[in-house]
Parts: structure tokens; sequence; C-alpha cells
């Protein structure tokens, strides 16, 4: 009998925990909890890993199979309450498609700067003023940033940019037009100033 | 130390804390106190200081939260012209073998706690303990009372 007794405990049958999950998020999301909210967006450009805070967009990652990597990031550098919650990145995601479309040359997103500092940020924030449509240079967005020597640190700063595309690093390219690095892969950066039409030749 | 992104935690200890819970306190109110749990672990996760027995401290919180739900119960208990004795639970809340899982939401809050962590869980009596705020001898004195109530009461 205890035998059996004890085999009867272990089965409780199937539960449901996606449906669980799925409630546990909404509350989560509404009660304020969810520091990190973050969603796979879709692009041609490959799967996009987006994170906002509630200050605004904090992390647009080309995803390459380091979504997890980006995640522990996260954790670590902004706050561990890292949310799967697709629907805080509803505004995001129909920016970044509209974009993708040619039918916006302009996001108007809210930023979280706070994976940034320093001359990095200032590089970055130099780097957001240029529109759609024109191109930079290392040497242009060192003097935006203050310090018109840097060219060098500038052009790590924009390799270290938490969220291309929307800090449009991409339009950053050699004083004489050799088209330089890009975070994602000069493909991308190809591909990015193509449908732009900016792509030096 | 840094902390897993609680995605991670809550995807990777999802099941274990719904199926504690569904076997302490049944398959209706699992869902609302996973809910209660999750977000009290939320809350209270980037003070932790250890990430090395997620799973046990999510365990610790569900079986707080599993007592709060049985004592809630008890100072509500459905009104008596709602109760059909006769009435078998709904088919889709039933568990397989639902007059026991009946005498086993009837034990006293910590043989409860500590039948289900034992049996449905296959807890090792020190980490029973750890979880029960507990020694492992107490731990192994509840599964002991707990499991001699179920047999004497269910047959």
């Amino acid at each position: 009998m205890t035998a059996d007794l004890e085999r009867l405990l272990r089965d409780v049958g199937p539960v449901d925990a996606n449906a669980a999950q799925e409630r546990f998020v909404r509350r989560a999301v509404d009660d304020g909890l969810a520091d990190v909210a973050y969603a796979p967006v879709d692009s041609p450009v490959g799967e996009l890993m987006a994170a906002v805070t509630r200050r605004g967009l904090v992390r647009l990652a080309y995803e390459d199979g380091r979504g997890d990597a980006v995640l522990s990031d996260l954790a670590a550098r902004v706050s561990p309450r890292v949310i799967e919650a697709p629907a805080r990145l509803d505004d995001v995601r129909r920016q970044l498609d509209e974009y993708f479309a040619g039918r916006r040359h302009a996001f108007d997103l809210a930023i979280d700067w706070e994976l940034t500092h320093g001359f990095t940020r200032r590089v970055l924030q130099s780097t957001a003023r240029i529109p759609f449509g024109e191109l930079g240079t290392y040497r242009s967005v060192a003097t935006g940033a203050g310090n018109a020597a840097a060219v060098r640190a500038a052009g790590n700063a924009l390799g270290a940019n938490p969220m291309p595309i929307v800090v449009p690093c991409h339009r950053i390219v050699r004083t004489g037009g050799a088209l330089g690095g890009y975070t994602g892969g000069v493909q991308r950066k190809e591909f990015l100033l193509t449908l732009e039409g900016t792509l030096p030749r | 130390m840094s902390l897993p992104p609680f995605q991670t935690v809550l995807e990777e200890h999802r099941e274990d804390v719904l199926r504690f819970l569904t076997a302490s306190i049944g398959r209706q109110e699992a869902d609302d106190v996973f809910q209660e749990t999750f977000l009290a672990a939320l809350r209270a996760y980037p003070r932790l200081k250890r990430a090395d027995n997620l799973r046990g401290w999510l365990l610790k919180i569900a079986s707080r939260k599993a007592i709060d739900a049985h004592r809630a119960r008890k100072r509500a208990p459905v009104p008596a012209e709602h109760v059909d004795p006769g009435a078998a639970p709904p088919a889709s809340s039933a568990l397989p073998d639902e007059p026991l899982w009946e005498a086993v939401r009837a034990l006293p809050d910590r043989q409860r706690t500590a039948v289900v962590l034992r049996f449905t869980f296959d807890l090792a009596y020190r980490e029973l303990g750890d979880v029960m705020d507990s020694s492992e001898e107490a731990a192994r004195r509840n599964v002991f009372e707990g499991l001699k109530k179920l047999r004497e009461e269910y047959r």
C-alpha cells in the first residue's frame, strides 16, 4: 500500500504552464515589475532583439545566436527583472517595420541611454542627430562629441552602439567615402545605406 | 555575483512550481497562486544573494503562498447551499486520483507541504528542510506523520 501510495503521489497529471506564464507576464507588466521588457523582432537584416525600460528603448541587438548573452548583459547592467513581454515592444516593432518598408525616415522613440557613458554616449547622441538620407564621418561625430582629435575613439564608441539602426551608426563612413566597419557586419551597413539611398560608390 | 535574467528562471521552473501548487491546493486555485508566487519572486529577485538554488527558493515562496491560500479558504468557506456532496469535481480540474489529493489537501500545512515535496518532487530530506525552514529531522517527521494519516484516511 505504501509503495502504491507513493507512486500515486508522483502523478499530478499534465499542467498548462504556458497559460500560467502568459497571465503572470501580463500581471508583471501591469504592476510595473518588468524593469526590462524584451521581444524578438523580425527584420530584413535578420532577427533583432529589442528591449525597453520604463524610460525607453535600451537595447536593439542583431540576434545572430547571441540572444542569451544579450539578456544576461541586460540583467547584469540594467536589472535582473528581465521579462519577455512582446506587447511592450509593439511600438518599437511597428516603427522598425515602417522603416524597413521605406515608409518611415525618423524614429519617434524614447531612448534610455543607460548602457552608454561619457564620450561614447556623446558620440552616439551626436550620431542620433544625423537624419535619414545624410552621412556623417568618424571625424564629424568626434567633433560633435566635443573632441575632434578622438577619431579612433569615436569608431570604438560606434562599435559599442547598444541601439544600432535606431541610433544610426550605419550613417557614419570614413572621410573620403570608404564604408568603414559596422557592429552587425558591413553587409548590413550596405543594406541600410542602400535602403536610405546613400550608399557611397 | 550576477543573477540570470528572470525570464530564464521563470521558464526553467514554471512547470515545477505549477505542479507543486496543483498538488497542494488543486488545479482551480493553482493558477492564481502561481501568479502570486512569481510576482513575489520577481519583487524580491534583485535582492537575492545567491542563485545556486533557485528552485528551492521558488518552492519556498510557493509553499508559503499555498499555505496562505489554504488559510484564506478556511476563513471564507464555500456557502453551504452551494456544496453538493455528491458532485464529482469537473473533469478538467480533477487530478488523476482526486480522492487521494483531497486527503493530501486535508493534511495539516507542514505535513502536506512535506509530503508533496518529498514524493511529488523527490526532494531529499535535507533540501526539504531548507525549503521548509526546518531541520532535516523535522522534515522527516512531517513526511512520516503525513503519510501515516494518508494511509489511514485513503483506502
